[in-house]
């Protein structure tokens, strides 16, 4: 929402992914790292044993750009599978998406569970994941049974066919050297993927970067 | 594709003073405290009456999250949904009402207000907000935008926004 009348641009994030992936410690490490005049406080509607029940939520001011404060509200889902209905709930209006995926191997079904339900919902909404800012976390990479990012990138983030003109170019991906985001397969059609970060939320690796790249997707999809 | 979020919604200084001018009166014809309004996705709008001494924003999202969840609970009793909602505690109460589909109105009240005077004045301040909301939506279609883009051709400003 763009607030002309308080000069303000309010952006809603939403972080998705499997039950006890890092979603919230995405958003607790955000909330003990940057200054207090600059975030609200982290609410968590959890259960007593701190599984996110309905959603964590932390605002973030995130700078000023031409003289517009951009405030950032930054949600979790919870992500137990049954806890769909309030999945939904929470995706309504998203400006922008964070999958963060449980690198372990034996999270991999769970993952993509996810990342399908994700699409799901978005669609019951009228919403293409593919058209909005997303960006993939693969959280938990100091553990020694993560799966090798090659297969998590081709199991969650295969990348889409898009008709864009404006798009079809071999587009860099800035955050990986060597890679793409944008490529072009022998048949000819041009496939895009989303951004993704390696992280380590509970020490906070990969943390910023990943809510730095949508924060950016974000406003330059309102530019 | 509807584009959700952030570029569908916007509040220049002329709707503001329209909707707090509604909710003061409202405020004033029942000796309701404090108002707040917030839109459905949880983004404060705007606060009216006594100032809050608690944080709005996080009332504002909890309220819409409230909301939401309330909705979905009419629906699997087969009800299209619940306008209002009402809230009662020993001391401060609140009432929730729907407007629009579009915007919610928190009014927090003591034990000093009659439950059925909000209720009774509700309905006519729903309305009025509506059409503030509906004048709102109407002139901007018709000038063929909602506002200035603020952000066209900020890409180089976004970046440096984000080199930290």
């Amino acid at each position: 929402m763009i607030n002309y009348a308080a000069r303000e641009i309010n952006c809603k994030i939403v972080y998705y992914g499997p039950g006890l992936g890092g979603k919230t410690t995405n958003l607790e490490h955000i909330y003990g790292k940057v200054k207090p005049d600059t975030r609200g406080k982290l609410i968590s509607l959890a259960t007593e044993t701190e599984r996110t029940l309905f959603f964590d939520f932390l605002p973030v001011d995130l700078g000023t750009i031409r003289g517009f404060n951009t405030r950032f509200h930054l949600y979790t889902v919870p992500g137990q599978v049954y806890y769909n209905a309030s999945r939904k709930l929470i995706l309504k209006n998203v400006d922008g998406v964070v999958f963060v995926a449980d690198s372990q191997i034996e999270r991999m079904e769970a993952n993509l569970e996810s990342m399908q339900n994700l699409y799901d919902n978005m669609a019951e909404y009228g919403y293409d994941l593919t058209k909005i800012p997303f960006v993939v976390q693969y959280n938990k990479r100091d553990l020694p049974n993560a799966a090798p990012v090659s297969e998590l990138q081709a199991a969650l983030n295969p990348g889409w066919e898009h008709h864009e003109p404006a798009k079809a170019r071999v587009t860099p991906d800035p955050y990986h050297a060597g890679e793409n985001l944008i490529d072009q397969l022998p048949t000819g059609e041009w496939v895009e993927k989303a951004p993704y970060f390696e992280a380590v939320a509970i020490e906070g690796d990969g943390v910023f970067d990943t809510l730095k790249a949508v924060s950016k997707l974000v406003l330059k999809a309102l530019a | 594709m509807t584009n959700p979020g952030a570029a569908t919604w916007s509040f220049d200084e002329e709707d503001l003073a329209a909707l707090t001018q509604t909710v003061d009166k409202f405020l004033a014809d029942t000796g309701a405290h404090s108002a707040l309004i917030a839109d459905r996705s949880g983004q404060l709008v705007a606060t009216m009456g006594r100032p809050l001494d608690f944080d709005p924003m996080v009332f504002a999202t909890l309220t819409a999250a409230d909301f939401s969840a309330n909705d979905q609970l009419a629906r699997l009793i087969g009800e299209t949904d619940f306008t209002t909602l009402f809230h009662q505690g020993e001391k401060e109460s609140m009432y929730v009402a729907d407007v629009a589909r579009r915007l919610i109105l928190v009014t927090l009240f003591d034990n000093r207000t009659p439950i059925g005077l909000v209720r009774l004045k509700m309905k006519p301040v729903v309305e009025e907000l509506t059409a503030h909301l509906d004048r709102a939506f109407s002139r901007a279609r018709e000038s063929g935008t909602t506002q200035p883009n603020i952000l066209a051709g900020a890409g180089d400003e976004i970046d440096e926004l984000f080199n930290w």
